[in-house]
């Protein structure tokens, strides 16, 4: 119960393992490529939560800086992939991943 | 001034989280995990501002709240999600994929577990006050460079999303 | 008892906002107060606009329910709330309901980092104006989640439109308020500040209100936000998002009743919202017209009366409506009526003049006459300005503000940076 109630870095680690987890399920399982997209940003988030956190327990702002690299990279991936969806919307009339199997239309 | 009730707080964040990215995953319509998605990245940025990170926090809810989801919320709304919405959500190899977590996830709790002397709990006191001109100083001093790096992959992602959403350029 | 007292009056010597100094009493009671206030001035809007409205088109306005049509919002409120609350039935339900309290609240909670005075603020924060933006660009979010879920074409088209167009006045907005903060760092201790009370205490120290700050720089940068905010808050000339010749209402067309109260009320608190961030970044928030040029305590004492005449003016005008109404004997309660709100009011102005609460009150007079002079400027361009067409719209965001904004920064920059090296080593 003390462990429980006295947060360290190792419990905001598991809470973005957990994030990191449901991200990868997201991405592993689903078929919609905007839900994938989206389990991408919640894999970036927890990969976020994990550096902020590490920033915390030395001391140092690096991983905040590493944090906010994340989230400007988050910005183009979401960007990229957003238009590459739509694009891909535009050709085959549908949102499913799995339906993009040609190497060329 | 001093931190309140830090456990509570990070419960009740910790539990909306997850419960936000437990349902960006199993929703059926897009928009639901769009908002889902959203409420987890609030309540992230209050994580943040636990962790003594007030400017990630600020980024985070300008940045990916404000901007980020908008942005998919426009495109979901752009393509008609009806079919697919009517259709299988998973894919063929769920199976497989979700073998594949449970494995990442034993993974981490064996890390967690045995290693939890690899993260000794420092918690070195941040003065809160001047962490936007602490941050400041590093980027545009240390991380100069990396900083211009990250400003051309953005020009480069603006010019990609034109070529590949416009129909004639 | 006494340790629930001490605590009360504790706050009462400290010179910071109740959040920054951990007073949870007295945070609460500035927010009940911000949030009175608030309310009292989107009523207050309400009846103004449509009245300067419709003195702009030489008409009257509202004039029957209350002398001069002042119970118009009381009636309005009461009919909204009695309105049947009808939701379509192709709605997403969670959605629908969710939408209008994300955009108030949105709307609301930006209030809690804007410095109405040194101390009168609920908190500062290290990130005030960041975090100033970045919640008010989530209303955004409730305005296309309210369009999506109502399951319809007008609010579909409207969410996109004013989706586009936010998050393209975003961009520009941030290069404005940008370049404002670089000015912040060019104190004698050489750090800038993202505080919103910082920002005006730079402004403070430096002697100069950041609008008049490098001329003509920073009132390009405050044009380019005056610009943008209108665009921001969905408003003439910049409606599209409920342009209602070609969208019926926009995104809140299928909204009834208390639903659609809501969207109003986040509607002016956001403009009154935007309003204080440019007033608090270039028009140098609190602070009195020529603090530095008319500074001798003759000065401090005929500017500390201004509060005070201001609400004996409003008393006046109230008299003079009530002499001139018509003498009908069914007017009598109307003319009594008008009288009696100039009485409190003139009464209000008269304790303004006590020197105890004039110094206390000042502040906030000089911060909510900035505001709403900005108030004015947005009923001015509903009145005056047509409707931008959508390419239009795009264009100015980006084609005209953002070149511009781009700009503006990295002159203010160069210049910031040769006052530092050159002029003043």
């Amino acid at each position: 119960m003390e462990s429980m109630l006295h947060i360290t870095t190792l419990h905001y680690l598991v809470l973005g393992a957990a994030l990191f987890l449901l991200g990868v399920i997201g991405v592993l399982t689903r078929r919609n490529v905007v839900i994938v997209l989206m389990s991408i940003e919640l894999i970036l988030n927890a990969v976020n939560l994990n550096l902020v956190a590490f920033s915390r327990m030395w001391g140092g702002l690096h991983g905040q800086i590493f944090a906010i690299f994340v989230i400007t990279d988050a910005a183009a991936e979401a960007a990229v992939g957003l238009g590459i969806l739509i694009a891909f919307f535009r050709n085959k009339e549908t949102v499913n991943i799995d339906e993009v199997n040609l190497l060329k239309w | 001034m001093a931190p309140v009730a830090t456990p509570f707080f990070f419960y009740l964040f910790a539990a909306i989280m997850v419960i936000g990215g437990i349902m960006v995953i199993t929703r059926k319509n897009p928009v639901h995990s769009a908002l889902a998605l959203i409420v987890t990245l609030l309540a992230q940025a209050s994580v943040y501002l636990m962790l003594y990170a007030p400017f990630v926090a600020g980024v985070q809810i300008i940045l990916y709240a404000g901007g980020i989801m908008v942005l998919f919320l426009f495109v979901i709304m752009l393509v008609s999600i009806d079919r697919s919405i009517r259709e299988r959500q998973f894919n063929s190899q769920w199976v497989v994929g979700l073998i594949a977590a449970t494995a990442l996830g034993g993974l981490f709790i064996a890390v967690y577990t045995k290693g939890t002397n690899i993260f000794p709990e420092h918690a070195l006191s941040i003065v809160e006050s001047d962490n936007t001109q602490q941050v400041a100083t590093m980027l545009y001093g240390q991380y100069m460079f990396p900083f211009e790096i990250a400003s051309l992959l953005l020009l480069v992602a603006i010019i990609g999303a034109v070529v590949m959403a416009k129909k004639r350029i | 008892m006494g340790q629930v007292v001490q605590y009360i009056r504790s706050y009462l010597s400290s010179d910071q906002t109740p959040g920054a100094a951990g007073n949870m009493f007295w945070a609460l009671v500035y927010i009940m107060l911000v949030f009175g206030g608030l309310s009292v001035a989107v009523i207050a809007m309400n009846w103004l606009e449509r009245k300067i409205l419709a003195h702009m088109q030489v008409r009257l306005g509202p004039m029957r329910v209350g002398p001069h049509g002042l119970l118009q919002p009381i009636a309005d409120a009461i009919k909204l709330l009695l309105k049947e609350d009808i939701m379509p039935a192709e709605a997403d339900g969670v959605v629908f309901w969710m939408a209008p309290f994300i955009v108030v609240l949105a709307a609301f909670t930006v209030f809690v980092v804007v410095p109405f005075g040194p101390t009168h603020a609920i908190t500062d924060m290290n990130i005030g104006i960041l975090f100033m933006l970045g919640v008010s660009s989530l209303s955004v979010l409730g305005i296309v989640m309210a369009g999506w879920a109502s399951n319809s074409h007008y609010p579909l088209i409207g969410a996109l439109r004013s989706s586009a167009q936010m998050v393209s006045y975003e961009v520009a907005m941030g290069l404005a308020v940008v370049s404002a903060i670089l000015m912040t760092s060019l104190n004698a201790e050489g750090t800038g500040t993202l505080s919103m009370i910082g920002i005006v205490q730079a402004q403070q120290a430096q002697g100069e209100w950041f609008i008049f700050k490098f001329f003509p720089l920073g009132l390009i940068a405050f044009f380019i936000f005056a610009v943008a905010m209108v665009a921001e808050t969905n408003r003439a000339p910049f409606d599209l998002a409920e342009a209602e010749s070609e969208l019926t209402a926009g995104f809140h067309t299928e909204y009834s009743g208390f639903r659609w109260s809501l969207f109003f009320l986040a509607e002016y608190s956001a403009m009154i919202a935007v309003s204080s961030i440019a007033v608090t970044l270039w028009l140098g928030g609190w602070l009195r017209p020529f603090p530095n040029l008319l500074n001798s305590s003759t000065w401090d004492l005929v500017f500390s009366l201004f509060p005070g005449v201001t609400f004996l003016l409003f008393a006046a005008m109230c008299f003079y409506n009530a002499v001139r109404m018509p003498k009908h004997p069914l007017f009598r309660i109307q003319t009594i009526g008008l009288a009696g709100f100039g009485v409190v009011l003139g009464l209000i102005g008269l304790v303004l003049f006590l020197p105890a609460v004039s110094m206390r009150v000042q502040d906030i007079f000089w911060f909510a006459a900035k505001v709403a002079g900005f108030m004015y400027l947005y009923i001015w361009y509903r009145g005056t300005f047509p409707r931008y067409r959508f390419d239009q719209l795009m264009q100015m965001g980006w084609k005209v503000l953002l070149p511009m904004g781009l700009g503006v920064l990295i002159l203010t920059a160069g210049v910031a940076l040769l006052q530092q090296r050159i002029w003043h080593p």
